[in-house]
């Protein structure tokens, strides 16, 4: 619906999704480069389009039904253009210290 | 603060004026309105008291917003009041019928004014009767209730806020342009002589709230906004929590209870006043000010021979059945007088049926019923 | 960037109501509900002080869904209840939300004295530029040559413009925002609660459903883009030629000043009243 060029699909499964954050820890000129995770609580997302088709960073694509599939979280520059403007309050975004990366 | 009632015992009063004092006697802290002749007196008369007892006059942009304006107040808590007559009084309908859904306890008063539409702005008329119950869409229950002297227009303006309050509904308190602009002395009684009844406020905690309680009584307590008891108001029909529903069940009950709550208080609803009917064999059935005419009469009447008495209807509705009833069995012939077409004639030949002679005398020239007029129809068929 | 925006959300849901709510996907209704709750987080109030009145129409929807005192009133009459409950109890913030149609349609008499009279009361008016909920029949703000389900020829009559009607009828405080613009939008919001005075704020957003579909822009993809590539700053306006200008309209504060708020005159009357 959306006029954006459609990734391969991938269903995710059926409930909360979440995105894995990459468990290295890249250096980036000395500094650690922040990484997030995703949550889409997909009861509530109605697969709008909203959040895949503005992400800066094409971190988002969609499923089959349009709905959206974080597939390059470590390409999140945490700006949660996703999360404020999702209609359905169904994205969360969430900034990873450094020492929970491994954790989650 | 000034003290809420007049200084003096007895004064000098126009109706209008009285129902003024009387909204500020029964605790009204609210008043809403829009330039209306001839109800205008009441707007003026509160926009000089109310900011002296701390209450808010507010005049708005017109009668809609005057019956927002007060429905929100009650919602804050405060008891309010609007005041209109024939034209503001249908504009308002639309918000009087949230009011009867949202429970809000308000009274309207209607000067009624010859005439439909605009009419005849300075003369009197009983036009709004069925319009005062039937007014709003959807089928809600609501008190109407005529004055008929000035005194009335003090008592039974107190007696209007009391009914609105504890039962939750709004109450239309008709008055005409004789009573609401004929000056009669008041004797107002003193302060601790007034019966005042305030809303039931929720003794439990938030939390165990039910803003609509389908309860035994019907009428649930009313919680006012910024309390801590933090509900949703809504016109749609709503369920006991009050959210919108249309589960057929939910909405069978919540109207139901609409009326059910009204059915169970009708011994203190239905006010009427009766004079000389303990022997009366013929009546006059009258509310307003055709109620005075018809008390003249119905002395004049007996003193002629002719056995008259008169039930003055203070409470139109929900219509008093059982108390008219009573009067078409004890009597021959009854007279509905009235300065409209026959508005509560219908309802009284409703309550006949065929029991006894029932006729209408009616007037629709803007001019009032005289005694002399109803004194001849009482002796027409003597 | 706040480091919770929808964890945030959640403590003002009533989660016992119907989720996801009751609006189509992509609807800008959910993104102002986002932002007014943030902002009225931001602002430290608590749930208790918060009146939240609405109109009738798709956003009439929205009290429901959050958890202060919420009303839903009658079609165009959200700020006559307003301004009732504000009076009575001042301490009390007074928010309502509002269509187009709701606000300057049917409530435009009550909208225009709102602003004259300067109650303390905040006004958040969803403008779509349609009737959504009734199916797409044209409000005030649709613009001229556009398509609604009661205008299949092109639309003939002129659109108002809201937020400079706003201005003209004496708000206070004037601000104008989009749904694409959200960060500027929380700003705006808490702007206006603030504001001692009747405040404006209108949102323009997206009815992809009904003016889109009908004015190809039919999701909310391309009519948030809309609003990204016409939206101008005020102060990056000031600096555009009004050829520049002609398409595009201007968002964040249009008009902000001090004026005598009417509770606080009213309670000179009560004095002046005395005994």
């Amino acid at each position: 619906m959306t006029g954006k060029k459609k990734r391969p699909a991938v269903r995710p499964e059926k409930g909360t999704q979440r995105s894995k954050p990459s468990k290295s820890l890249e250096k980036q000129s000395g500094r650690a480069k922040k990484r997030y995770s995703h949550t889409v609580f997909e009861d509530w997302c109605k697969k709008c389009g909203i959040c895949s088709s503005f992400c800066p960073k094409n971190v988002i694509g969609q499923d089959e039904h349009g709905g959206p599939v974080f597939e390059r979280p470590e390409d999140c520059i945490g700006c949660r253009f996703c999360e404020l403007h999702c209609p359905d309050f169904a994205i969360t975004v969430q900034e990873l210290d450094s020492d929970t990366v491994g954790d989650v | 603060m000034a003290t809420v009632m007049p200084k003096k015992k007895r004064s000098l009063l126009q109706g209008n004026e009285a129902i003024a004092l009387g909204a500020l006697a029964a605790g009204c802290r609210f008043f809403a309105g829009y330039p209306i002749t001839p109800a205008s007196e009441i707007s003026e008369v509160l926009s000089a008291r109310m900011p002296r007892v701390g209450g808010t006059f507010i005049q708005m942009e017109d009668e809609i917003a005057s019956m927002g304006a007060i429905i929100g107040a009650s919602i804050a808590g405060i008891k309010s009041m609007t005041a209109t007559s024939g034209p503001g009084f249908s504009l308002m309908q639309e918000n009087i019928g949230y009011a009867c859904i949202t429970e809000t306890p308000c009274v309207v008063v209607n000067v009624m004014r010859g005439g439909g539409s605009t009419g005849l702005p300075t003369c009197p008329g009983q036009g709004d009767v069925m319009q005062a119950r039937w007014g709003t869409h959807g089928d809600n229950p609501i008190i109407v209730l005529a004055v008929s002297t000035v005194t009335d227009c003090f008592d039974i303006t107190v007696r209007a806020f009391n009914l609105s309050e504890k039962y939750r509904i709004p109450v239309v308190l008709l008055s005409d342009e004789v009573v609401s602009h004929t000056r009669e002395t008041v004797i107002f009684p003193s302060p601790q002589d007034i019966e005042i009844v305030d809303r039931v406020t929720p003794s439990v905690p938030p939390e165990w709230y039910v803003p609509y309680e389908n309860n035994s009584t019907g009428i649930p307590d009313m919680a006012a906004f910024g309390e801590g008891y933090r509900y949703h108001v809504t016109g749609l029909v709503h369920d006991e929590r009050g959210f919108p529903t249309q589960h057929p069940e939910e909405v069978k009950t919540f109207t139901n209870r609409l009326f059910r709550k009204l059915t169970q208080g009708l011994h203190e609803i239905q006010i009427i006043k009766t004079f000389m009917m303990n022997d009366a064999d013929v009546a006059v059935i009258a509310y307003g000010s055709v109620a005075r005419s018809a008390q003249r009469a119905v002395v004049d009447a007996r003193s002629k021979g002719t056995k008259a008495g008169l039930l003055q209807l203070i409470t139109l509705f929900p219509f008093p059945e059982r108390l008219v009833d009573k009067v078409l069995k004890q009597c021959i012939r009854v007279l509905v007088p009235e300065m409209n077409m026959g508005q509560i004639y219908r309802e009284v030949q409703r309550v006949n049926q065929g029991k006894t002679d029932v006729k209408k005398y009616n007037r629709i020239d803007g001019q009032f019923i005289t005694p002399d007029e109803i004194l001849g129809e009482l002796l027409l068929e003597e | 960037m706040p480091k919770e925006i929808t964890k945030l959300i959640h403590k003002y849901l009533r989660h016992d109501k119907k989720f996801p709510h009751v609006w189509c996907p992509g609807c800008g209704n959910g993104v102002i509900l986002g932002s007014l709750i943030r902002a009225i987080d931001r602002l430290g109030l608590t749930k208790d002080e918060i009146v939240l009145a609405s109109g009738i129409g798709c956003s009439g929807r929205m009290p429901v869904y959050v958890d202060f005192n919420t009303l839903h009133t009658t079609h165009g009459r959200a700020l006559t209840f307003a301004t009732g409950i504000k009076l009575a109890k001042p301490s009390l913030t007074v928010i309502t939300v509002m269509g187009d149609g709701d606000a300057t349609a049917i409530g435009g008499n009550h909208f225009i004295h709102a602003a004259r009279r300067n109650v303390n009361l905040t006004a958040i008016i969803i403008n779509n530029q349609i009737y959504g909920m009734t199916g797409g029949q044209f409000s005030p703000t649709t613009p001229y040559g556009s398509h609604a389900a009661t205008a299949p020829y092109g639309h003939i009559e002129h659109a108002f413009s809201i937020a400079e009607l706003a201005v003209t009828a004496g708000a206070a405080f004037v601000g104008r925002g989009t749904v694409y613009h959200v960060q500027t939008l929380d700003k705006l919001i808490k702007a206006a609660v603030l504001k001692r005075g009747f405040s404006v704020v209108e949102i323009i957003s997206n009815c992809h459903i009904q003016f889109g579909r009908r004015n190809e822009m039919g999701n909310p993809v391309t009519m948030m883009e809309w609003m990204r590539d016409h939206a101008v700053t005020v102060e990056k306006a000031e600096k555009m030629t009004s050829e520049d200008l002609e398409d595009k309209f201007t968002i964040g504060i249009l008009a902000d000043e001090e004026k005598p708020i009417y509770t606080e005159e009213y309670d000179k009357i009560r004095e002046r009243a005395g005994d």
